[in-house]
């Protein structure tokens, strides 16, 4: 046995509080991993240079339409190699619980620029321009609804009605897609702009935003600024941006994430810190004797006094060690299920480094109170408390 | 014979709120090396106070305390704790182990402060323990132990550091009359056998038959003394 042992053996005399404190220091540190990354993808500077697809929005506000003029005066910009556009539908289908993003989209100009995406079967794209009501989904859609081509799938319009007021929208659909043969992550169903244009009660010739290639991926930041300077005393102002940011924007309008992630993490470190100091100070006084024992055997006053603090240390080391840990391991699975909307997303090495160092910080806080008690603690008075 | 401590004029005062309590008044004490000292007296005599004077727990008001040699009335609180690792013993009452270390490891704590490898702290650990008939019983947590047991690991790990002198206090006042009278043939061997110094406090008259001499106290003073010079 050595100094340390002998910590951790005082960690652990009471197996189920400490275990307890020890597993709250765990979701503290996973939350700080998780939420230090998402505040990082959030928050992430715009990369428009080296892409070759940009995303053209409202200036001011995502939820603002754009008309669909801007078209004509978006490709008249050298190195705009096509566009395509989206708009937010809304709606339900059966319950609002079954959420997924509706866009009108052009058919052709959608699937040439995400020529990524594979659209089956092989005549899907063909019914998709000629039907006017035709939609295809992602194929996870699919299988989560158990939908098949051909059935006619309702939505009800909680933006948009047709211009009759009626809300339901009735879409037959004509294919499913995939990218490079799997689900994409961010899936969607895709109907016939054309459709909705002609038959909506408001909001016709306008979209939701555009999404242009361009052939010279070097030039992408000069291209986002011709583009905005085109509409820029309009009264339709765009702010140019890559896929990624123009994807963080639009988790912006949610709020200020780093604001966000901060005040949560700000109140639970608060809370651990109350918790975990208040265990510890319990801790101390049922030890009082056996520290007044301690020095009674030749330990001075400073060493009692770090052996409490080494305990507070390693408690919530142990605990930032397993909870970055968690998050490193979880990671890779909230990026699959959020990387499309979001950017990027990952919880990096260096994430779980500043996690531990913030567990040192904490597990100082933690631990001086009940450090210089210790240290304070009059051997005599200790004894006669006995 | 030299004498293991001397106390000249020692004063103890406790200061409760605005209230000075003296608790010991000009205590004049030398007990021998190799002696075995029972001090008795009704509780808030001061006996207590003095065994912890001695032992190097607390500081006088006044006087000065000697032991082997060393004044302890000056010394800084770190210095004295580490004089105490070296030179003395101690035995409580209630044992005082810690529960979450087994009986080896309970009596390795005081080496943890000295330079001895891992492996001679376990070596010289044990030897203890075998002093005091518990080889058998190194890996027992405290709890898996008798009173009595228990006791005898304290007074190995009061051993494992080899001080010349064992202050006791009460050691036998949690134990039935036969397991008090196993400790105290325990300590006799050590003070007859291998030359430790035992002071100890007692309110039990037959414990005090154990020790060489006996010593009184009553309000601070001493009142009567049996073989020590007061």
């Amino acid at each position: 046995m050595n100094i340390v042992g002998l910590m951790w053996a005082n960690l652990f005399r009471k197996p189920m509080r400490t275990t307890l404190t020890i597993l709250s220091v765990v979701i503290a540190f996973l939350l700080f991993g998780l939420l230090q990354s998402i505040g990082s993808a959030f928050e992430g500077g715009a990369q428009v240079a080296g892409v070759d697809r940009l995303v053209v929005a409202a200036k001011y506000s995502q939820i603002d339409n754009l008309p669909y003029a801007q078209k004509q005066q978006i490709l008249s910009v050298e190195g705009v190699d096509g566009i395509t556009h989206t708009s937010w539908f809304g709606g339900n289908y059966q319950d609002p619980k079954n959420f997924f993003a509706k866009f009108p989209v052009d058919p052709v100009s959608y699937f040439d620029i995400y020529n990524e995406l594979d659209l089956q079967p092989a005549d899907a794209l063909e019914r998709f321009i000629r039907e006017r009501n035709a939609a295809v989904v992602d194929v996870a859609l699919a299988e989560r609804f158990g939908w098949q081509v051909g059935d006619v799938i309702p939505i009800i319009g909680t933006i948009y009605s047709k211009s009759d007021g009626d809300r339901l929208w009735e879409f037959t659909l004509v294919g499913t897609y995939s990218e490079n043969g799997e689900a994409s992550n961010f899936p969607l169903f895709l109907f016939n702009y054309e459709y909705f244009n002609e038959s909506t009660a408001f909001g016709r010739d306008q979209v939701g935003q555009w999404t242009v290639r361009i052939d010279m991926p070097e030039r992408a930041g000069e291209i986002a600024q011709q583009i905005d300077a085109l509409f820029e005393n309009s009264t339709d102002p765009t702010r140019t941006a890559s896929e990624d940011e123009a994807n963080r924007q639009f988790a912006r309008q949610l709020g200020d994430m780093g604001f966000i992630t901060t005040m949560i993490m700000s109140a639970v470190f608060f809370t651990i810190i109350l918790l975990t100091g208040n265990t510890m100070s319990q801790a101390l006084r049922e030890r009082i004797p056996e520290l007044a024992v301690l020095k009674t055997l030749g330990f001075t006053d400073a060493t009692v006094s770090l052996l409490i603090l080494g305990e507070a240390v390693m408690l919530c080391l142990l605990g930032g060690l397993l909870g970055g840990l968690l998050a490193l391991g979880l990671g890779p699975i909230i990026s699959a299920m959020i990387e499309s909307f979001f950017g990027s997303f990952e919880v990096s090495n260096q994430v779980v480094l500043n996690g531990l160092g913030l567990s040192l910080v904490v597990g100082l806080l933690i631990g001086m109170i009940p450090a210089l008690s210790a240290q304070r603690l009059a051997i005599v008075d200790a004894l006669r408390g006995l | 014979m030299t004498a293991m401590v001397e106390c000249k004029g020692v004063e103890k005062e406790y200061v409760k709120g605005k209230e000075v309590v003296p608790v010991l008044a000009g205590i004049n004490l030398e007990i021998s090396e190799g002696d075995f000292l029972a001090m008795m007296g009704p509780s808030g005599s001061g006996k207590t106070t003095l065994l912890n004077l001695i032992g190097g727990l607390d500081q006088p008001t006044g006087g000065e305390i000697h032991v082997g040699g060393t004044l302890l009335s000056d010394m800084s609180s770190r210095a004295l704790a580490k004089w105490r690792s070296e030179n003395v013993g101690f035995i409580f009452q209630f044992y005082n182990l810690l529960p979450v270390l087994n009986a080896q490891r309970n009596v390795e704590l005081p080496l943890l402060l000295t330079k001895l490898s891992r492996k001679q702290r376990q070596i010289n650990a044990g030897t203890a323990l075998e002093i005091v008939g518990l080889g058998d019983r190194a890996k027992h947590k405290p709890n898996e132990l008798s009173g009595g047991q228990q006791q005898r690991v304290a007074i190995a790990r009061a051993l494992v550091a080899d001080p010349n002198l064992l202050v006791c206090d009460e050691p036998t006042g949690d134990l039935d009359r036969d397991t008090a009278d196993e400790i105290l043939a325990l300590l006799e061997t050590l003070n007859r056998d291998h030359g430790k110094t035992i002071v100890m406090v007692t309110h039990d008259p037959k414990a005090a038959e154990h020790a060489k001499h006996t010593l009184h106290m009553d309000k601070g003073k001493l009142v009567v003394s049996e073989g020590a010079d007061a």
